[in-house]
């Protein structure tokens, strides 16, 4: 039983986590896409069309993986998590369905027609259907989210004697408080990526002398829609998730900030330090006294329960792993905002073209906004452990029961083996676009 | 308000295969009969505009079964869990046949996507029909053994196949032959659709050469037909209880009958699209006839210690099923919209479109 867990939570992790980087690009780009297409809509200046088309392109790349990565993870839910699919289906099916019906048909109606279609339409047309696509993509954030606001706080159901939830109150699932907060920092994230990676586009053109306009174009939106953005993430987005943690799931949150015995008075923030699960403690700790009180609760004195407070069941149960994507997630948040507020800062003074260490430092600069959004979503995922249903369902309890490690086994060896080749396509394939890079519209 | 919803979801499930059908269809042509880079290139393109708006619906399928049908899905999901992972690898095999053909300009790339396309179609085509033949053979519930159940009467885990090959057997897996001849149907089934589909939508050369294919097609479907319908009765001598009980459910054998009969005049239709209906109404009466002949059971236990699974006694409660048909209705208005709207703009034939350059 215990290793039939095991794979089946290394499966879900692996292929979620593969997934994750494809819509978190997609969800942003499309808001950047609609950006430049509108832009040129309004002043009819060339290069903004050219940049929109060339960011299609990646987009297309990156959209048909999120596809073919997406759809695993639909099945299974039946497939590896049945028992939870039966307790809770009558809940949850409701948002995945509903993301089926109001976003896939959206995104995927529109995005052939936004792809090929621009000489068909013309470019009001055009533009609508960006927006449709981007409205889609959105959509489906949202309804995921639901989905997942639910699981980590659930709110309008009732449990009937065999164990099954149903539901009482349909509005319920979309008023939940935890769904707006986990959806903004969600797409903030997401826009964020997005910025980074065309900054980082844009920076290699400039440092290799090449398609200098579209390079300038492309670093320019990029670090002011990164600078925004990732203020955003830690202010008021993040702030916020942290505070529901801290109300809903505070064995999480002693957790995740690392807090291994109860202040008397205010809480420290720690802010590096290995946990030591034998002793109880942090080594090698460097914290500042009183301030996470403070930043979760505007007092400086407030006692913040410790995981001395909790029994060893309701604690997560891999608490380093959920202790590290929590520091790393809102390290990299921190660095983010320094870079970008650098680049903007020198945007402003006209200079951050000729900033060479700058420049290279915003080019290699990209793998790590995705780091940040993957360990994010572990914060959110182990910071549930050990439960699927916050407080009401075991991890242990979900899964199906008729399916054997070994032929999990089988089926994750072979995800990892096509997905290996799927991120090497991948990487070829957006490697091309951007070599080839942006074109002037020939007529 | 079951019925309700096993009806939405039957007919989703007919649009996904019409829809997606087609396209896979057109894999499995392009495999056997594309000669010319150019045919090779129409033919995928005919599929590779379309294949992702049509999957949704195996999505939308998939959700609302997952809303509606909560102990179906999740019985269903895990028991047959090594095939449908494999049908979810050849999916994507398909995907990336038809989306990364055209990144490259040079034949060798070319040809291994086209291979994927056509391979995964192919097997794909197989294997949806074996899952059908599945469904209606049914399986053994709460896995029992000797007079007792080794899960919950309402789990089950299938292996590929048995030994024995047998829908006889008091296990069987889900390959066996009555399975295999399902999905042989759906196979020449789906490669009629693909046919009419190319013939419809493109100007390859193949176009004529498609129509005799088609027909020769048809002469083995019909023998396929009639052969499945007499080891049917074999393995289950109550399958046609409902169309006698309930003798209007005729209808759906009539529309696969009438669809079949059209099909053997293809070459003298007057317009690409009839033939395009025919082979719609043999995916449309086959799938509901199979559907009807087990009703009210979605999937029939094979033994006696477990009842079968119906839509009643794996639903979700009323209140979440009424609720949902309000946004369902919503959803299927702004869908008509959408297709409303794709058709006006890519109506006709793809040949000149756009695709991956």
């Amino acid at each position: 039983m215990e290793d039939m867990i095991f794979y089946d939570r290394l499966q879900f992790a692996f292929t979620i986590t593969f997934h994750y980087i494809f819509p978190q690009l997609t969800m942003g780009l499309s808001l950047i896409i609609v950006y430049f297409k509108g832009k040129y809509l309004i002043n009819k200046v060339e290069k903004y069309n050219d940049i929109a088309k060339f960011l299609m392109k990646i987009f297309a790349v990156n959209f048909t993986m999120g596809v073919i990565t997406g759809i695993p993870m639909e099945f299974q839910f039946g497939t590896n998590w049945a028992k939870f699919s039966e307790l809770t289906g009558s809940i949850i099916g409701q948002t995945l369905a509903m993301e089926g019906m109001f976003s896939f048909f959206l995104e995927s109606s529109f995005l052939a027609l936004f792809i090929f279609g621009e000489k068909l339409m013309g470019q009001k047309l055009h533009f609508l259907t960006g927006f449709l696509v981007f409205l889609g993509s959105w959509g489906s954030g949202w309804f995921i989210l639901a989905t997942n606001a639910w699981m980590q706080h659930p709110v309008g159901y009732e449990i009937l004697d065999n164990g099954k939830f149903v539901l009482e109150n349909f509005s319920s699932l979309f008023s939940n408080p935890w769904l707006l907060p986990a959806f903004l920092h969600n797409q903030f994230a997401s826009v964020a990526t997005s910025s980074f990676v065309i900054a980082s586009i844009g920076a290699f053109y400039i440092l290799r002398d090449k398609n200098l306009d579209y390079g300038k174009l492309l670093l320019k939106t990029g670090v002011v829609f990164g600078l925004v953005s990732s203020i955003l993430l830690a202010f008021p987005t993040g702030d916020w998730n942290a505070k529901n943690v801290a109300k809903y799931q505070p064995a999480s949150f002693a957790a995740m900030e690392g807090i291994f015995e109860t202040e008397e008075a205010g809480a420290e923030i720690v802010l590096i330090g290995q946990p030591n699960m034998v002793e109880k403690k942090l080594d090698n700790k460097i914290a500042v006294p009183n301030i996470l009180s403070f930043l979760t609760y505007q007092k400086w004195d407030k006692q913040i329960p410790g995981m001395d407070r909790f029994k060893k069941e309701e604690l997560p149960d891999n608490i380093p792993a959920l202790y590290y994507s929590y520091h790393i997630m809102v390290g990299l948040g921190t660095i983010f905002i320094g870079v970008m507020g650098l680049a903007v800062f020198f945007l402003w003074r006209k200079k951050l073209f000729n900033i060479k260490p700058l420049l290279w430092t915003i080019m290699f600069l990209v793998p790590f906004p995705y780091i940040a959004n993957i360990t994010g979503w572990y914060v959110a995922e182990l910071g549930r452990q050990p439960y699927l249903v916050y407080g009401l369902l075991k991890t242990s309890e979900g899964v199906s029961p008729t399916v054997s490690s070994g032929n999990t086994l089988f089926t994750l060896l072979g995800f990892v083996a096509i997905y290996l080749l799927l991120g090497l396509l991948f990487l070829i394939l957006v490697g091309k676009t951007i070599h080839q890079g942006p074109k002037p519209q020939t007529h | 308000m079951e019925i309700f919803w096993f009806i939405i979801i039957a007919i989703v499930l007919v649009v996904f295969f019409v829809l997606d059908g087609y396209d896979f269809g057109a894999g499995i042509i392009h495999l056997f009969y594309a000669k010319t880079e150019k045919d090779k290139e129409v033919i995928a393109k005919s599929a590779g505009l379309f294949w992702d708006s049509n999957e949704v619906w195996l999505v939308a399928a998939g959700g609302m079964l997952f809303m509606a049908f909560p102990t179906f899905y999740s019985s269903v999901f895990s028991g047959f869990y090594l095939p449908l992972i494999i049908v979810l690898w050849l999916i994507i095999f398909r995907a990336i046949g038809l989306e990364f053909r055209g990144q490259f300009d040079y034949q060798m790339w070319k040809d291994i996507w086209d291979k994927a396309f056509g391979i995964s179609s192919f097997l794909l085509a197989l294997f949806f029909g074996i899952a059908l033949g599945n469904i209606v053979r049914g399986v053994n519930l709460g896995g029992v053994e000797n007079g007792v159940s080794i899960y919950e009467g309402h789990y089950f885990f299938l292996p590929l196949w048995s030994s024995s090959f047998s829908p006889l057997s008091e296990s069987p897996g889900v390959i066996d032959w009555f399975t295999i001849i399902i999905g042989l149907i759906t196979l020449v089934t789906l490669a009629i659709h693909g046919a009419n589909w190319i013939i419809l939508k493109t100007n390859s050369s193949i176009n004529n050469k498609l129509k005799t294919v088609i027909f020769k097609l048809n002469i083995v479907l019909s023998a396929l037909t009639i052969f499945s319908l007499i080891v049917w009765q074999n393995i289950n001598p109550n399958s046609l209880d409902n169309f006698i009980e309930t003798p209007y459910l005729m209808v759906f054998p009539i529309i696969y009958i009438s669809g079949l009969i059209g099909l053997f005049f293809i070459k003298k239709l007057g317009k690409d699209i009839y033939g395009f209906i025919c082979s719609t109404l043999l995916i449309l009466g086959g799938i509901s006839s199979s559907l009807a002949s087990i009703f009210p059971a979605m999937l029939p236990s094979n033994n006696v210690v477990n009842e079968s699974l119906t839509i009643y006694n794996t639903a979700a409660p009323e209140y979440g099923l009424s609720v949902a048909i309000n946004w369902g209705i919503i959803g299927f208005i702004l869908l008509f919209v959408y297709m409303i709207i794709q058709k006006r703009l890519m109506g006709g034939k793809i040949d000149k479109m756009d695709y991956g350059h």
